[in-house]
């Protein structure tokens, strides 16, 4: 299955290697990433691919919320499919 | 794939705007529960409920974290108990224990269906069931009861409006320690719909299926702020447009959630009920959204007519974004669950008549309505007996849940806390309806219920 995963905060140095690192350690796979930064505010949107349980994902989900919070980003990991359900027809 | 824009504007939803699953409800039918043996029927309820509903809370928790979506609340709808109870008679407040026993072993919000269906007359034990009502509301904190005593099929019966006059005062006497909170959780409906998910009218319809799961999606926040960042000179019909793609967007969340429950619970898919619920925090308001049509303050005049064009704009853009729309689809107007209407009623500018008249275009009526503890039983049946007249004239839900504030003076509050708010106590016209009431029989149903 696949996530989002969306990071919004104030720019800082190297959101993009934590938040990288991170999916690394819970083996998840990035398969596109975009950011850009707007009046001094970061915005990461990454597309990354899970292969392993629902419990896991669900670990990660709330271990990355937290983990944004000690570096006062918003770090949000959903599922695709609300996305998708909410804009595609 | 979704465009970076997409995904903020939905993540911007649920963070700023307040964008929720209000409830993911199984509605689980009692009718193989029925016993004549009162203790041996409420074992059975609690064996049936607790297997069906082993896993909703765990579901619900688990599709709310995976989907990062809040999913507020995970109820449960049964069968009307009036049914088994006139099977079994006894004391029926054995089945509201039951019920409770039920929603402490689950770990869910509420569950609905203490409920009685006496729109065209009392049958069973009926009557001695709908005066166990407050002690059943008094003696269990999750336990929610409605009973319907109109339709358009069948007229209003005017003994049962008398006699809910008297037990919603009474429910709110007993429980005055504990902010009259008994009178809250019950409903008098008329044209009771069967596939409801919202509290407190919730209940199983007797030709529903034995388990389904239905949910119930809001969002007024999100309609607020569409709504409130269109241009001011835009004409209506465009604001009618913008609250049509919302509603559109939102109910796809709530088909998808459903679905997904149902999937893991292995129980079939109901509907999705699309109301525009609020909730007391800030900027979860629809008279926030009608101020944002151009009133100054909800209540005044143009509020009717905003919350027809939002009712059926909510309803116009949810209807082709499910698979099954149902239960009371449309926008709610709780006073104390709704910072605007709560203000509103402060300042005066919203009164209990032109609430009235909004409840004829809403999904539902007067709801949440903080009255005198000088109010009389009869008064609360006159206002019950005029709301189930407009909602049978004009074959819709229309509903009463009014709260005589018993313990609090006139010029006092009453705070329920949570999602259940804080009212001021709300004028009402005490002119004496007594003779109408005391008269009894059954209003006769209209000219639109021959329609075969």
């Amino acid at each position: 299955m696949r996530a989002v995963i969306s990071v919004v905060g104030k720019d800082q140095v190297g959101i993009l290697a934590k938040v990288a690192n991170k999916c690394l350690e819970f083996d998840v796979n990035i398969e596109d990433v975009s950011q850009t930064i707007l009046q001094d505010m970061f915005t990461m949107i990454m597309i990354v691919k899970w292969t392993t349980s629902q419990e896991d994902f669900v670990a990660f989900s709330e271990h990355m919320q937290n983990y944004g919070k000690e570096y006062n980003l918003s770090i949000h990991v959903m599922h695709e499919d609300i996305f998708n359900a909410m804009h595609l027809i | 794939m979704i465009n970076n824009n997409k995904i903020l504007e939905t993540i911007n939803m649920i963070e700023a705007e307040n964008l929720d699953i209000r409830t993911i409800t199984m509605g689980i039918s009692l009718l193989d529960c029925a016993d004549s043996d009162i203790d041996k029927s409420c074992e059975k309820i609690y064996q049936k409920v607790t297997t069906k509903a082993k896993d909703l809370v765990k579901v619900g928790v688990d599709i709310s974290k995976e989907y990062g979506i809040p999913i507020i609340n995970k109820r449960i709808s049964v069968t009307p108990i009036s049914i088994l109870h006139s099977v079994s008679k006894g004391d029926p407040v054995k089945y509201a224990h039951a019920l409770q026993r039920c929603a402490d072993t689950l770990g869910i919000d509420f569950i609905g269906g203490y409920s009685a269906l006496v729109q065209k007359g009392y049958s069973g034990s009926d009557e001695e069931f709908i005066k166990s009502i407050p002690r059943a509301l008094k003696e269990t904190s999750n336990v929610c009861s409605s009973v319907n005593i109109g339709s358009t099929r069948a007229g209003i019966n005017m003994n049962a409006v008398k006699l809910m006059g008297e037990v919603i005062v009474e429910a709110a006497k007993i429980t005055k320690d504990n902010n009259c909170l008994g009178a809250a959780k019950l409903v008098v409906f008329c044209n009771a719909v069967e596939d409801n998910p919202f509290m407190a009218g919730a209940f199983h319809g007797v030709g529903e299926a034995d388990t389904v799961i239905h949910v119930g999606v809001s969002g007024p926040g999100v309609v607020c702020s569409a709504v409130r960042s269109a241009d001011k000179n835009l004409p209506i019909n465009e604001i009618a447009d913008i609250i049509k793609k919302m509603s559109f967007k939102i109910t796809r969340m709530g088909q998808l959630v459903g679905q997904e429950a149902s999937k893991r619970l292995n129980v079939p898919f109901g509907i999705v009920d699309l109301s525009l619920a609020p909730t007391p925090a800030i900027g979860d308001s629809v008279a926030y959204i009608l101020e944002a049509m151009g009133l100054d303050e909800c209540g005044g005049p143009g509020t009717t007519a905003c919350l027809a064009l939002l009712n059926d704009a909510v309803k116009k853009g949810g209807v082709t974004a499910s698979s099954s729309v149902g239960g009371l689809s449309g926008a709610f107007i709780p006073v104390s669950e709704d910072a605007g209407m709560i203000s509103a009623a402060r300042s005066g500018c919203l009164t209990l008549e032109k609430l009235e008249a909004m409840t004829a275009v809403c999904s539902v009526g007067l709801d949440m309505i903080v009255v005198s503890k000088d109010t009389t039983a009869t008064t609360i049946s006159g206002i019950i007996a005029d709301e189930a007249a407009i909602g049978m004239v004009n074959s819709k839900t229309t509903a009463v849940r009014i709260i005589p504030a018993f313990g609090k003076n006139d010029d006092e509050d009453l705070d329920f806390g949570g999602l259940l708010g804080i009212s001021p106590i709300m004028k009402v016209n005490n002119t004496s309806c007594a003779t109408l009431i005391n008269r009894g029989g059954n209003i006769p149903a209209p000219l639109q219920s021959l329609k075969n």
